[in-house]
């Protein structure tokens, strides 16, 4: 697969999925092949639509479900035959789980208790997590007097109040409204940084996965199609899965005809010409799928590389979106192209039915895999 | 709330602790609560004439009889009605007055009265409730009713003897009003001696109590078995993928389907000394065919078949408060560090409190009252008060007695509820 | 259309112009089934009145609740003695006059010709019933029980008994299985040592009962080898035997017999033709009819020489009625008046013993 080794790891994973196949049916494989090593202390996320098997990988490593095949290690150490309760993994469920019958302090008391800690050692351990999150105040609230963004802090606090190493976090924000959400990424991250504590984060949230990530984990299909640090994600692509799934995504499809080391013209089905950076196509001749995002397009001739081929395109419609304009062209027969411009001081007002000539720099479309 | 209303709309008297003061009202004037009433009248009404159905066949058919069962379990003027001219000198002579002449001029002029509208077997058989064998005593009385002379306490008790029985006094004084709790006292194995103060029934006789206990005790019992084996179940109906826990759920409803008196006599088919798990036991070599189980006509024939009757209004309410029970619950006992049993008891267990409080409610109800199973698998031993309630109704027909019972047995059902609602709260019951 | 139009305008006159139905209430069985052979088929066919048929557990429980609601739907009910009288005391019974009974054939009066107690003030009886003891001869093949002291001998003759529950008939055959004399035993019971007797005596045997309660169980319980010897109504111990071949004994010793009565609860919608059915049932020749359908014996003495087989044509029927001189050698009539005096008292000590 794809893996690569991070820089934290390099004295050895502390978490690490070794030829892990996961079959429900004994027919068809939900994780296939999976090799992941994730560092110590690092905040790694499982990101993909759903049943891509994220969750699955999820629950082997939290021990709910077993691996039909391979090995899981923690510390170096074979969990597969380690019953949850004794791998003492913190882990935020999507629902958060918080015991409805019990206070705030008696969710928190609950791991504590089951590990046998006396009442001084509980108490200050709660108070401690407590505050982590801000949540002092509500030590005797039960959970159903809480808001959904206080019952997620809660839910957090207990996942780290037994100081575990290891916290595994299932969509946990997937419930809470939009700037809720964001601040907790934000909160997620403080905590991370904090307590140098590691993370495995599942969602489906693209944004989420960017934000909050050192590496981010592409799933689909149960495999891994892209593991890399958000940035590397976002600009280069591995495959077309990879390039539409994260973020916004001009595609156009076309025929390789040339074919360099660093540099492919393509040949749109409308008989343009563009150039791109091949990615993953081998040979002139060859299907492909160029991405390029709306951000990277340009439509000024002086902001365009020399020499750049470019595309005829006319305006269908021109959006206000405040910080910029999201601008939809017809271009090579298809009307569904997105540009996006920054709203500086001075910039070229669009109108519908104007027509322009836009290009990029080679390096910013990528030649894919045909989808 | 004086404060709030100030803020909002201070008036002349806002402010003041008057609760009429600083009312809120409407654009043209009017008190708020008034127009707020007005409004919801009308939809009110409505709702009122959609329930109204209901109410009545509730009140015709639940309210009402149950009144009446109440009514009649204090209430019996047989004696009071027949016997006009006693009762009044009941009523003009307190307790403990011997009987003087003309208290038995009374008797003998109600006895006329009696022979005249025959009825001297109705007052006979009301008094014969406490006394034994004072039934012909009336009858025969009345017969010869005519040949009565004054002086009448001489010529009553040439008649019979048995009419200066102090004890037959102090009963009659008891029927002499309409409104009587001596039901309730025969049916708390208590009666009222020849000096009118309450004693306990010849130990001979002693069986309500014992039977009352014995019922709770048994129902109990019952409800406990019916838990701890429709717990399981209930769980596994919960976990299972809804297709297969229907199926599931159907053989769970199938008793429902079949009639009790089936259901009750397959019973008796399966467990008789003769019967079908007798003679496998036979038949395997478990046990020889001197020494057949007893499985019937005892407690344990009551045991089993009724937990097997119940057994269904256990797993209801349990399967539907177990059933959105999130497993993530169980998942994160377990991962903060819980054994499956500490995760089990600590965790799923009192969340599933509400099904098993109103299983158990219900299942204990229902078995205190269960009347048909007992009687035809019970035996002697397997006898519960209702068969009791039974008895007087159909058998003896003293109807007030088997309305006092029930009347006492409603009192302990409300009693445990209000317990129960004591305890653990009654909007926390989930019946499905 | 016109046709139909006509038809039911002629079912309609003809339902006006016909007598009202009458209701009847009995016990259900063999036993209802030989009163609608011997008495209602005759009598639908005589007068044209149908009979509409219904069975209770004890039909003098609906009497009760009818009249005391003021809703009656029964004309005629079958009841036992201590009922019967319980009922008409309490007013809940119209009086039938024992003039307006058809006279015997030879011209006896119907007062005189009735068996002594038959009729009472609300009540004609119709037939004589007995409890006695009958056992599986299968299980006693070489000494059979042979007198009411064999069935409380659990060591001789080892199994279960079946009793009814209910103190009634049940002390009476305590005490003469004890060694009372039939004619002494309710001065016997009167008394509370002979009452402790007979609770003694029940007590012999009480872990080896089986409680029956309708009277249909006991020749069942018999079937099943669930009991080895049960007391029961003569009647369904004969028909399980004659009609069903099962191999069970009668054991006439230490029987207790008494009426089943006719009665007519106060306010039955159609008196005039429940008197009439009363009448019909109760005259000789429907009596001695009866006896061909069950083995219970008439009220009337003018019905005993008519009396003749069963309705399989080869059974002769006297042997098998409780009122036989032969089955009558130690015999007991019930006493109406002990029970109606000393029912509750007695049942209510019944009930404690057993729930003990």
């Amino acid at each position: 697969m794809t893996a690569q080794p991070a820089a934290a790891s390099a004295d050895g994973a502390f978490v690490e999925f070794d030829r892990v196949q996961k079959s429900y049916d004994g027919e068809t494989l939900v994780v296939k092949d999976l090799n992941l090593q994730i560092g110590k202390g690092e905040f790694l996320t499982m990101l993909g639509p759903s049943g891509s098997g994220k969750t699955t990988c999820l629950m082997m490593l939290a021990g709910f479900e077993t691996a039909t095949h391979g090995e899981i290690r923690l510390g170096g150490r074979p969990i597969n035959s380690v019953p949850p309760h004794k791998r003492g993994i913190g882990m935020v469920f999507q629902n958060y789980a918080l015991f409805p019958h019990m206070s705030v302090a008696e969710n928190l008391a609950f791991p504590l208790e089951v590990r046998g800690l006396g009442k001084a050692e509980r108490e200050a351990k709660i108070l401690r997590a407590l505050d982590m999150v801000q949540m002092g105040r509500f030590a005797s609230r039960r959970p159903s007097q809480l808001s959904g963004g206080q019952q997620q802090r809660i839910a957090l606090a207990r996942a780290l109040v037994f100081d575990p190493e290891l916290v595994l976090m299932d969509e946990p924000l997937g419930a809470l409204d939009k700037q809720l959400r964001e601040h907790m990424q934000f909160e997620i991250k403080r905590l991370h940084d904090q307590l140098g504590i590691t993370v495995v984060y599942v969602t489906h949230d693209q944004g989420e996965a960017l934000t909050m990530s050192d590496r981010v984990a592409v799933f689909n299909d149960g495999r891994i199609q892209q593991l890399a640090p958000p940035a590397e994600l976002y600009e280069r692509p591995k495959n077309s899965f990879v390039a539409q799934f994260i973020g916004e995504n001009n595609k156009l499809p076309g025929t390789v005809e040339e074919f360099g080391e660093d540099r492919a013209v393509v040949r749109l089905a409308s008989g343009e010409v563009i150039d791109a950076t091949p990615v993953n196509i081998r040979s002139k001749g060859q299907q492909t799928l160029v991405s390029i995002r709306p951000e990277r397009v340009e439509f000024k001739p002086e902001m365009m590389p020399a020499g750049a081929h470019t595309l005829d395109a006319e305006v269908v419609e021109v959006i206000y979106m405040g910080d910029i304009f999201r601008t939809r062209l017809k271009v090579a027969g298809s009307d569904d192209f997105v540009m996006k411009c920054r709203n500086t001081l001075g910039q070229t007002r669009l109108v519908p039915g104007q027509h322009v000539r836009i290009g990029w720099h080679p390096q910013d479309a990528r030649a894919l895999d045909p989808l | 709330m004086a404060d709030i209303t100030a803020d909002i709309a201070p008036g002349p008297t806002a402010g003041s602790s008057d609760p009429a003061a600083g009312r809120l009202t409407t654009a043209d004037g009017q008190p708020l609560a008034r127009a707020l009433a007005r409004a919801q009248a009308r939809s009110r009404r409505r709702a009122l004439l959609l329930v109204a159905p209901l109410l009545l066949f509730v009140l015709i058919t639940f309210v009402v009889p149950i009144g009446q069962m109440l009514y009649r379990s204090v209430h019996n003027d047989a004696f009071a009605r027949n016997m006009p001219n006693l009762a009044i000198w009941f009523a003009d002579h307190p307790a403990g007055t011997e009987p003087d002449e003309a208290a038995f001029a009374a008797l003998a002029a109600d006895l006329q009265k009696a022979r005249a509208d025959k009825t001297a077997g109705e007052v006979g058989t009301r008094i014969n409730y406490e006394i034994s064998g004072t039934r012909s005593l009336f009858t025969s009385s009345a017969r010869n009713a005519d040949d009565l002379q004054p002086p009448y306490r001489e010529s009553v008790l040439a008649l019979d003897e048995d009419w200066g029985d102090p004890r037959l006094w102090q009963v009659m004084r008891g029927a002499s009003t309409a409104y009587t709790a001596s039901f309730y006292l025969a049916a708390l194995d208590l009666t009222r001696d020849e000096t009118g103060a309450i004693a306990r029934v010849e130990e001979n006789r002693r069986v309500y109590v014992r039977l009352f206990v014995k019922t709770l005790a048994l129902s109990a019992l019952i409800t406990g078995i019916c838990l701890m084996l429709g717990f399981p179940v209930a769980h596994l109906l919960a976990v299972l993928p809804l297709a297969r826990s229907n199926l599931l759920m159907i053989l769970v409803l199938l008793p429902f389907w079949t009639s009790l008196l089936v259901r009750t006599t397959s019973w008796m088919v399966l467990l008789q000394e003769q019967g079908v798990i007798n003679n496998m036991l036979v038949a395997g070599g478990v046990i020889d065919d001197g020494s057949r189980i007893r499985m019937m006509y005892n407690q344990a024939g009551t045991i089993i078949a009724m937990v097997h009757i119940l057994l269904p209004f256990m797993i209801l309410p349990l399967y539907s408060v177990m059933r959105p029970i999130n497993p993530s619950y169980v998942r994160a006992a377990r991962s903060l560090g819980a054994t499956s049993w500490t995760a089990f008891r600590r965790v799923y267990l009192p969340q599933t409190l509400p099904g098993i409080g109103a299983g158990s409610l219900l299942v204990f109800i229902l078995a205190v009252g269960y009347y048909i199973t007992p009687a035809l698998v019970g035996g002697a031993s397997g006898q519960l008060i209702s068969n009791l309630i039974a008895y007087h109704m159909q058998d003896s027909l003293n109807w007030s007695m088997a309305a006092a019972l029930a009347a006492i047995l409603l009192a302990i059902v409300l009693m445990l509820y209000w317990l129960y609602d004591r305890l653990i709260g009654i909007d926390n019951m989930k019946l499905g | 259309m016109k046709k139909l139009l006509i038809l039911s305008t002629a079912l309609t006159g003809l339902a006006a112009t016909a007598q009202a139905d009458i209701t009847v209430l009995s016990w259900g069985g063999a036993y209802e089934k030989s009163q609608v052979e011997a008495y209602n088929k005759p009598f639908t066919a005589e007068t044209g009145i149908a009979i509409n048929m219904t069975a209770a557990d004890n039909p003098a429980t609906p009497i009760k609740a009818q009249v005391e609601a003021g809703n009656v739907t029964v004309d005629v009910a079958d009841v036992e003695y201590a009922d019967a009288i319980r009922l008409c005391d309490e007013g809940l019974l119209e009086e039938i006059d024992p003039a307006i009974l058809p006279a015997a054939p030879d011209g006896t009066p119907a007062t005189e010709d009735f068996l002594p107690g038959a009729l009472t003030d609300c009540a004609v009886a119709s037939i004589v019933f007995s409890t006695v003891f009958a056992y599986d001869a299968s299980k006693f093949p070489d000494a059979p029980p042979a007198t009411i002291a064999d069935f409380f001998d659990t060591e001789k003759f080892p199994g279960k008994r079946g009793m009814r529950k209910g103190a009634k008939v049940n002390l009476e055959m305590a005490l003469m299985a004890d060694g009372v004399p039939a004619d002494e035993v309710y001065a016997m019971l009167e008394t509370d040592e002979g009452i402790d007797r007979a609770f003694a005596k029940l007590d012999t045997i009480k872990n080896d009962v089986v409680w029956w309660e309708a009277g249909a169980q006991p020749p069942q319980l018999l079937a099943d080898g669930e009991v080895a010897m049960t007391t029961a109504y003569n009647g369904r111990i004969f028909a399980a035997a004659v009609a069903e071949s099962k191999p069970f004994e009668v054991v006439w010793d230490g029987q207790v017999y008494e009426y089943d009565l006719f009665v007519i609860p106060k306010g039955a919608p159609n008196l005039d033709e429940a008197l009439e059915y009363v009448k019909f049932a109760t005259d000789t020749q429907r009596l001695a009819d009866q006896a061909k359908w069950i083995s219970y014996g008439p009220a009337r003495k003018s019905s005993g020489p008519l009396v003749g087989l069963y309705e399989d044509g080869k059974t002769e029927m006297a042997p098998h009625m409780p009122t036989s001189a032969e089955n009558l050698t130690n015999a007991l009539p019930s006493s109406y008046e002990f029970w109606v005096d000393r029912d509750s008292e007695l049942n209510e000590r019944f009930n404690a013993w057993l729930a003990g």
